[in-house]
């Protein structure tokens, strides 16, 4: 996590004040963070999106019991890490009972409303192989090994803080980062760069 | 000691391996290769796929934002947990206890019965609020901390709070059947009451016992599955508005 920069402190404490101009810094500062950290989890720009616009609100909610001695950017981003898991409970329950609404009555439309964790054409097209494999690979990790991967790899959050957010005890937590990182290098095995492969070897 | 595992590896790589597993790896020329490798993937996963945003973005988050958010009123933390939740925990309870009293159609004066729907709606909205709040004390526990007896007087202030309100409606829950929600705000209450009345200061082993209480029976997960599925509910119980209103 980097350090709290003087500028949010300022404008963290200008927004307490009722500086409104200063809200509005705290989301151009960090919105762009919080939709990577979002995507990264669940997969989906559209959920990303809402994650991020629940998360500035929730923050600006709770704004009063931020601590001045902390850094606002793990703080934001600890809240976008638990709206996203709650996204991915929900959407589970969805496709869950779609499933089971689709069994019953042997519907195929409802299915295609069913988010796709595979990449578009388009991001085929647009994107580098590599790239375009290491999100195809990400997308294959159940929700909760993506999550835990993605706290720890991206976020350099300790165990600790990831078992807390995904209501986990620690040896969970730790393990579900084991099972991504196994899963990731079965996938992407054979797009390592060569050196590595012959080291493999 | 035998090489290290890919595990191990992991450890070591995010900087929490133990002092055997650093003492290993700095003399086996075996495990720095396959570090080697480990170290290529997880580089190789920097390169992911995540859409670009630009300065467009976050004023477009802004303007979705900007009607939405609620005024801030910000008074000092301490300053405002102890004086003025205690005068406002009376409060809290007088509210829940209408409200849970409204809801099961006890209140008299009203004229017109509401709706099953309609009562529903209010429950969730209030409930949600409640475990909202309940998880602010619960991630508080598990983050306080550090040298030293700890400081639980605001966490202390809360509790003591919360608790009427999360008695009654535990007790609302057990009336409508919602058996899950019963169980998950009886375990809450448990743990509430035992910090409302604990010691506003604690020694560290009588904190780490505390939150290993929370981490054991896993409280603040079923509370965040409670929550989730409040949300959940409350917007099928929106969708099935708008679907009503359409037809």
């Amino acid at each position: 996590m980097k350090q709290m920069e003087v500028g949010d402190a300022a404008l963290v404490a200008r927004a307490r004040a009722g500086d409104e101009s200063a809200l509005q810094g705290l989301v151009e500062r960090h919105s762009r963070a919080v939709f990577r950290l979002a995507y990264r989890m669940t997969r989906n720009e559209q959920d990303a999106e809402d994650v991020v616009q629940e998360t500035f609100l929730k923050a600006f909610k709770r704004l009063d019991q931020f601590e001045d001695k902390a850094n606002f950017g793990s703080w934001i981003y600890r809240i976008a890490a638990n709206c996203s898991y709650d996204t991915l409970r929900g959407r589970a329950r969805r496709e869950s009972k779609l499933v089971r609404d689709q069994d019953d009555q042997g519907s195929e439309d409802q299915m295609q409303q069913v988010p796709t964790s595979e990449p578009s054409p388009e991001r085929l097209v647009m994107s580098g192989e590599v790239r375009t494999r290491v999100g195809a690979a990400m997308a294959r990790l159940s929700d909760r090994e993506r999550s835990a991967f993605v706290l720890r790899h991206f976020e350099q959050m300790s165990t600790r803080e990831i078992a807390t957010i995904l209501g986990l005890d620690e040896g969970a937590a730790k393990h579900s980062v084991f099972r991504a990182v196994k899963k990731l290098r079965a996938a992407l095995e054979p797009y390592l760069p060569q050196a590595a492969k012959a080291e493999a070897l | 000691m035998n090489h290290l595992s890919e595990d191990d590896l992991v450890l070591l790589f995010y900087g929490e391996a133990d002092d055997d597993l650093r003492a290993h790896f700095g003399g086996c020329a075996e495990c720095r290769s396959a570090m080697g490798t480990l170290e290529s993937l997880l580089a190789t996963l920097r390169e992911d796929d995540v859409p670009e945003r630009g300065e467009e973005f976050s004023r477009a988050i802004w303007e979705r934002v900007k009607p939405q958010r609620a005024p801030v009123a910000f008074v000092p933390r301490r300053a405002r947990v102890l004086p003025v939740a205690r005068r406002l925990a009376p409060f809290a309870a007088l509210a829940a206890s209408l409200l849970v009293a409204f809801l099961l159609g006890r209140a008299s004066h009203v004229s017109e019965p509401i709706t099953a729907g309609a009562r529903e709606r209010i429950l969730l909205v209030a409930v949600s609020e409640h475990l909202e709040r309940t998880q602010m004390v619960l991630v508080e526990l598990q983050n306080a901390g550090g040298n030293g007896d700890v400081d639980l007087s605001s966490e202390r202030q809360w509790a003591q709070e919360l608790v009427p309100s999360n008695r009654l409606y535990r007790q609302a829950a057990v009336r409508a059947g919602e058996t899950g929600m019963a169980n998950v705000l009886e375990d809450l209450e448990r743990l509430l009451v035992e910090v409302a009345n604990g010691p506003a200061r604690v020694s560290p082993a009588a904190f780490e016992e505390i939150q290993k209480r929370i981490e054991s029976q896993g409280i603040l997960f079923k509370v965040r599955v409670i929550e989730s599925q409040v949300h959940e509910r409350q917007r099928e119980t929106a969708r099935d508005v708008r679907n009503r209103l359409a037809s």
